[in-house]
């Protein structure tokens, strides 16, 4: 019989219409991880890369080797922070909707991801997100007024209209730009990283991709360049399952984790419950000291659910069952750590209705504001003129002409602009030389 | 005042720099501890030490991402390309991130980082280590892009690319390393050290970008050419026996159209020349902008004089490098015209 190769198709579990079926993600019981030493050799601690480091039980106690023995006080914020990420989330959603702004991307069901390590990572460490980690930016504190203000492109905007919404950056508050191309921030955040070892400081990096965008040569050229140089950098893959409609086998998930990536690179991979708040916290954690010790780079892959569409422009429900979200074995990470503070008398559904209700207050006083600065429906407008400004630190002369040709079409300016007085003075100049 | 060629000219630059400014760091394959596969960089991790001058993995894509990195973490990185031809990997980090930080985070942030890179022909390497890929850059927003065409030119650009707070495309034409060539290959090389601009200050100096030069001043046609082909080029005016303006381009973007054009005007002709491929190059650009600025003073229909529309042939080198002769059929018949 003639043996010919075939090519493996991946194919999700579950299209519209199946049943939800998570049962290929291999789930470790709470509190069931070691916990190594941060300086443990690579060899030694691999089992993290294939296991998951989980805080929260089944009854919402925080258990094992791995609990970052918050305070409450400190597990509140955490809360705040998740809450108020998602009704972000869902208002920019809203107010898409309704035309006010061109495009939105939600972070729902992946709070923790961002909030728990913007919160174990000091506040000088350098931030390379995703387009789907706005919860650092919440997390850091950064104005929502200011995050609206960009996504409407409005006269407050910090990126002048230049980018498409929730690409923000912020740097006082240590908050690199966000990219369209996907993964690029990664070896960025390497050199960064680099750089302050460089300099002998020793402030770290940390950046998060998609397992999706895990699959550009960007991830292999950051985990390269961070393993050879052992740089004070820890790189996060979010594996939310879903990259737009190719579930995680398409990145190479279906074979091996992708925490696992890392030891083979010659850095610890650690897999964790990315809807766990401690269990991110504390690996979190366990990265930076590591990296602040000149241990070097590690890999964290996050295991979550993309419970929203990928953005306002896609529909999900085209390629994958609507239950999902339901079925997702991980739950939800605001539910389980506000399950957890009442577990622990630190919390009620009271507290919980009434924070609820101050945050979306909060929300709808921050739109009014941003509103007010601006919408893609009403004005008012940036100046189109500054879309000349910071091609280069200085505005050279051919920027200069353009911006003078578009000020003459708007008839803001005589329509005799410098580029035609520029050639007829040449023109003045050659003919005197003749002379 | 020394003499260098140009591979010691672009190190002095980078040795200086090292030295005059702690934020300048120098990396790139073989770069190092081996001083680079063209030595432009000898020496200077033995004297600046193995954090500030680097070995790299072979990942260009990676070697511009971290220069970005390191550039918004306050370094002034100087990374090395070993071939303009290997340069296509990085090609993302560079058009869709270096080009565009600045402008997209409204100045909040940039990256200073200076690019070297060896291109064009003339030295066998085949289709893979002889390309000019200067007109793919100029063709992006953001990034300013020198090529010199001698060693006094090379340190003092170098120097100012190294200082420029916007990101720099750095090309070396490699066939001019070692000394000015000038299209014949059966001819002796020529050693820098009997060419005028072979003659380079051991001490800082800067050459400014933006700033075209004329090498050889005419009254019937201008030359516009850069790289290896200013010297291509002041052959072929000595073999069409021609009283050609050479300009040397220096800088490919942002270009000097003052320099450009007041030549032109004058003359009344022009030729464009560069070893790059002709379709879309960055001929199309010079020959554009001189007709928009100087159409009322041409005599004659402008010529470029290319590299052919293929890849660049290993064994019929000289037949795809546009020689003297060509040039010189050029310009003939641009005299020859009206």
């Amino acid at each position: 019989m003639t043996q010919r190769s075939r090519l493996h198709i991946p194919y999700p579990p579950a299209r519209p219409g199946d049943k939800p079926d998570f049962s290929y993600v291999q789930i470790s019981p709470a509190g069931a991880v070691d916990r190594p030493e941060t300086r443990a050799p690579v060899r030694d601690i691999e089992n993290l890369a294939g296991q998951m480091v989980r805080v929260l039980d089944e009854d919402a106690k925080a258990v094992g080797p791995w609990n970052p023995h918050l305070e409450p006080q400190d597990l509140q914020v955490g809360l705040r922070y998740m809450l108020l990420t998602r009704l972000f989330d869902d208002r920019m959603q809203r107010m898409q909707r309704q035309g006010r702004m061109s495009f939105y991307m939600k972070s729902t069901g992946e709070e923790a991801v961002s909030i728990a390590a913007g919160m174990a990572l000091l506040p000088t460490d350098m931030l390379f997100p995703s387009y789907r980690t706005q919860g650092l930016h919440v997390a850091r504190g950064h104005s929502l007024v200011e995050l609206m203000c960009q996504c409407l492109s409005n006269t407050r905007d910090m990126c002048k209209g230049r980018q498409m919404p929730v690409m923000y950056h912020w740097a006082s508050g240590n908050i690199f730009s966000i990219s369209g191309n996907l993964a690029t921030q990664f070896p960025q955040a390497v050199g960064w990283a680099m750089a302050s070892a460089i300099k002998g400081e020793d402030r770290i990096a940390a950046s998060w991709i998609g397992e999706g965008s895990s699959a550009e040569a960007d991830f292999h050229h950051a985990l390269t360049f961070a393993a050879v140089y052992r740089a004070p950098v820890i790189l996060n893959v979010v594996n939310n399952q879903w990259a737009i409609s190719t579930f995680q086998g398409f990145a190479g998930g279906e074979l091996q984790t992708f925490a696992k990536r890392g030891p083979g690179y010659g850095m610890p991979g650690i897999r964790v419950d990315g809807n766990d708040f401690l269990a991110v916290y504390a690996v979190t954690q366990w990265a930076a000291e590591r990296a602040r010790q000149s241990g070097g780079p590690t890999l964290i892959e996050h295991v979550t659910y993309r419970a929203a569409a990928h953005s306002t422009s896609d529909d999900p429900s085209r390629y994958r069952p609507k239950e999902e979200w339901q079925a997702w074995p991980l739950g939800d990470p605001i539910v389980r750590l506000k399950q957890h503070l009442i577990a622990v008398g630190e919390w009620s559904e009271e507290r919980h209705s009434a924070l609820e209700k101050e945050l979306e207050a909060h929300v709808t006083a921050c739109w009014k504001e941003a509103a007010s600065y601006g919408t893609l429906t009403e004005g008012p407008t940036l100046d189109p003129a500054t879309m000349f400004d910071d091609v280069y630190k200085e505005l050279p002369p051919h920027l200069a002409r353009q911006r003078a040709e578009l000020l003459a079409l708007s008839g803001l300016q005589p329509a005799r602009d410098s580029a035609e007085e520029h050639a007829l003075d040449r023109q003045t100049r050659a003919v005197a030389k003749e002379g | 005042m020394a003499h260098m060629n140009m591979v010691q000219a672009l190190n002095s630059a980078m040795d200086i720099m090292l030295e005059r400014d702690p934020r300048v760091v120098v990396f790139g394959e073989d770069v190092g501890y081996f001083g680079g596969v063209f030595r432009v960089t000898d020496g200077l991790q033995r004297k600046h030490g193995e954090h500030r001058v680097l070995d790299t993995p072979i990942a260009e894509g990676g070697i511009v991402a971290a220069a970005i990195g390191m550039g918004v973490n306050g370094l002034k990185p100087v990374a090395e390309i070993q071939f303009a031809d290997y340069i296509y990997p990085a090609f993302d980090q560079v058009v869709s991130e270096l080009a565009r930080l600045r402008y997209r985070t409204a100045g909040e942030f940039s990256a200073a980082v200076t690019i070297r890179t060896p291109c064009g022909g003339g030295i066998r390497g085949g289709q893979t280590h002889s390309q000019s890929p200067e007109g793919i850059f100029t063709h992006v927003c953001g990034i300013k892009v020198v090529m010199p065409s001698n060693p006094y030119d090379a340190k003092g650009l170098l120097i100012s690319s190294i200082e420029d707070e916007d990101p720099v495309v750095f090309f070396e034409p490699k066939r001019i390393y070692n000394g000015p060539f000038d299209g014949d290959p059966h001819k002796p090389a020529i050693p820098w050290s009997s060419h005028p601009s072979g003659a380079v200050p051991e001490g800082y100096y800067t050459v400014p970008i933006g700033r075209a030069e004329i090498v050889r001043p005419g009254k019937d046609v201008t030359v516009l050419a850069y790289g290896t082909m200013v010297h291509v080029a002041e052959a072929a005016v000595r073999l069409a026996g021609v009283d050609a303006e050479i300009v040397d381009v220096r800088t490919l973007a942002p270009l000097d159209v003052d320099t450009l054009c007041t030549s032109v005007c004058k003359t009344g002709r022009c030729v464009v020349v560069h070893e790059a491929t002709r379709f879309s190059g960055y001929g199309a650009e010079l020959v554009a902008t001189v007709q928009e600025e100087c159409f009322w003073h041409l005599e004659a229909p402008i010529q470029r004089v290319t590299g052919w529309d293929t890849p660049y042939p290993h064994a019929f080198e000289w037949e795809y490098f546009p020689g003297p002769a060509r040039i010189a059929a050029a310009l003939k018949s641009v005299m020859e015209a009206a």
